[in-house]
């Protein structure tokens, strides 16, 4: 299984973001999705910055994505992302069907992101037909639908699996960072960059829960599936996705390699898991809610193995 | 502006349709739809009904099959798809890619509108639907404002419906997750969103705790009228604060921007609740075809009659109601 860096999906210093790609570039990592998916009015990285950091990673033998904005809403977001499919020196990630129809149309292989919802192997077929050469598996689905849906893969797809990261639940209007900070959108000061793992939403019994990251919900855990790559290489998992923090990025990614490579699972899991902010889950891969973790996720895995 | 109304049951559809829908819209009793309650939805002896009550008085039917099937379960959908499709409907709803393309081939004539679970924002994302699967309508997302709506209706290849009344998603609809992320359900995988399954509510000595999967929704105090634990409308900590992070427990009502959206070219209204009481989609019925009818008739001079709001308010979320995204300060 090759590994892949996901998108960063906070809003991050410039300087801390060419950091992590030259790190990125001397990782384990096969594999580089750049670019912004979250927020359209974060641009201390631009457009060109995207493309010479993935020249730069190219170089060093990385294959390099550039990924699309997930929620679009106003004329210059759309106009931004014909840009994007119409580059002719990298492939797009489409995080939303609107980038699926410019890149199909304009005849480009693509690949999608976990928020494009194929759930069936007839959807799979479908956006095969249309130029999809790698899907990421919708973060909610298990082991056993990935089963089936590697069953009736089309020849010559890849697939990948969300592996490591806050999950990606949910996308908005309205911004939530802001609205914590009682400011309008249109004047949020870019208050996302002081929260570089987005910011904690706890119940009222201190349980944390959530993390508000601009427009985007994330989980308040961090989804791992270290402990089931067994599992995935067993159904044929192409790749593995492991998303950006703000901090011991690398290590995890080096957690990941020794782990494909054979090391011993239980030990690693606990490293990795003393490298999250805040624990781990892993509900959604043996078909629990996405919050629950541990041995019980973990005896599920055992069994269907 | 045709008015599209929701139906769990028969005598809410009687209701929708004596109180001037143009249309109702209805689901099977399974997870092939995004309402997927307990009692509520069509069994094939009551579908049949339903759709003999509206089509007589010269209204429309659409039947919601707008969740994502896994491989194991896409039989069932296709099931309900020809159960529907040889009943005469006069549309279905959809969003699953697979379903739309099986539809589209098994049923030619059939008139497919994109569900709003589809999750499009933008004319390019509706085109991807109408090349591929003929779709003849759209329902907009509730995350854009009335200039981005006026955007995508202009860029359009079909007609564009918009939520005007009812309990608000404030997540992009489609790839909202929060409710499998606490429970293992979600409105993608099982149709419904915060599933009653899951909830607990728990007097405390204080009050009532409302809980999800375990997780403290919300504490309501001596008095405080406890609400439905939706996940995104608790009240959570963010940093030093306790507050409804995500929303208040509250409805969209577009009462007041009808001519905004009459005059940027909306073709639909769509009233959200096929959960609710058949009480409540004769109100908001009533009170939608007043305002449309007198909105049409004079579009410069309208202005929404004070008692329809107090109507609408009774009957929603918290008795409050939000423009939502269509007003840019929501955001």
């Amino acid at each position: 299984m090759r590994l892949s860096i996901g998108p960063i999906t906070y809003f991050w210093e410039r300087q801390q973001v060419l950091d992590f790609y030259r790190q990125a570039a001397d990782s384990a990592a096969e594999i580089v999705y750049l670019g912004e998916v979250i927020c359209s009015k974060r641009r201390l990285v631009k457009s060109e910055d995207w493309f010479a950091i993935g020249r730069e990673l190219r170089q060093g033998g990385k294959e390099v994505i550039l990924s699309s904005l997930t929620l679009l809403e106003a004329a210059s977001e759309v106009s931004s992302l014909k840009k994007l499919c119409s580059n002719d020196e990298f492939t797009v990630e489409a995080n939303d069907i609107s980038a699926v129809q410019l890149l199909s149309k304009a005849g480009r292989q693509f690949v999608t992101g976990p928020s494009v919802n194929i759930y069936n192997s007839r959807t799979l077929e479908i956006l095969a037909g249309k130029g999809l050469k790698r899907w990421v598996l919708p973060v909610e689905l298990g082991l056993d639908t990935l089963a089936d849906l590697q069953a009736g893969r089309p020849a010559g797809l890849e697939t990948e699996v969300f592996a490591l990261g806050r999950l990606p639940l949910a996308y908005s209007a309205r911004c939530y960072t802001a609205r914590s900070l009682n400011l309008p959108k249109d004047d949020c000061r870019f208050k996302c960059i002081d929260y570089p793992d987005g910011r904690l939403l706890k119940t009222r019994e201190d349980q944390p829960f959530l993390v508000l990251n601009g427009i985007q919900t994330q989980s308040a855990l961090t989804h791992q599936v270290l402990d089931g790559l067994p599992q995935l290489a067993a159904l044929g998992v192409d790749v593995l996705r492991l998303s950006p923090q703000h901090q011991h990025s690398m290590e995890i990614i080096g957690l990941f390699d020794a782990a494909r490579k054979g090391a011993a699972l239980e030990p690693l899991t606990r490293e990795l898991t003393e490298l999250l902010p805040l624990g781990a889950c892993n509900g959604y891969l043996v078909g629990q809610a996405g919050m629950h973790s541990g041995p019980g996720a973990r005896h599920e895995n055992q069994q269907a193995s | 502006m045709e008015l599209v109304c929701p139906a769990g049951n028969l005598p809410s559809l009687k209701a929708a349709v004596d109180n001037g829908a143009d249309a109702v819209y209805v689901g099977f009793k399974d997870d092939t739809n995004a309402r997927h309650f307990a009692g509520l939805n069509f069994t094939q002896r009551t579908f049949e009904s339903a759709i003999r009550y509206a089509q007589d008085k010269g209204r429309k039917v659409y039947v919601a099959i707008n969740t994502f099937p896994q491989p194991k379960g896409f039989e069932r959908w296709k099931a309900a798809v020809d159960e529907a499709a040889s009943h005469g409907v006069d549309a279905l709803i959809m969003a699953d890619m697979g379903v739309l393309d099986y539809a589209s081939r098994r049923w030619p004539d059939l008139r497919l509108h994109l569900s709003v679970q589809a999750s499009v924002t933008s004319a390019e994302g509706i085109r991807f639907y109408f090349e591929n699967f003929g779709i003849r309508r759209v329902v907009l997302p509730r995350v854009l404002s009335v200039s981005q709506v006026a955007q995508v209706i202009t860029e359009s290849p079909v007609p564009v419906e918009v939520f005007g009344f009812g309990s608000l998603c404030v997540m992009v609809e489609g790839r909202c997750l929060l409710s499998s992320y606490a429970t293992g359900r979600s409105p993608n995988t099982y149709g419904a969103c915060s599933p009653a399954s899951h909830v607990r509510w728990e007097e405390t000595g204080d009050g009532t705790n409302t809980r999800l999967n375990g997780v403290l929704i919300d504490h309501y105090g001596e008095g405080e009228k406890a609400g439905y634990p939706t996940l995104c409308k608790g009240r959570f900590q963010v940093g030093e604060h306790t507050f409804y992070a995500l929303e208040e427990p509250t409805s969209l009502n577009t009462l007041s921007i009808l001519p905004e959206l009459r005059k940027i070219g909306v073709s639909a209204i769509k009233v959200e609740g096929r959960q609710r009481s058949p009480a409540y989609v004769a109100q908001v019925t009533a009170v939608m075809r007043a305002a449309i009818d007198d909105c049409m008739r004079k579009p410069a001079d309208y202005r929404p009659e004070e008692r329809w709001m107090k109507q609408l308010a009774d009957v929603s979320e918290g008795s409050q109601t939000t423009l939502g995204a269509y007003h840019r300060p929501w955001q």
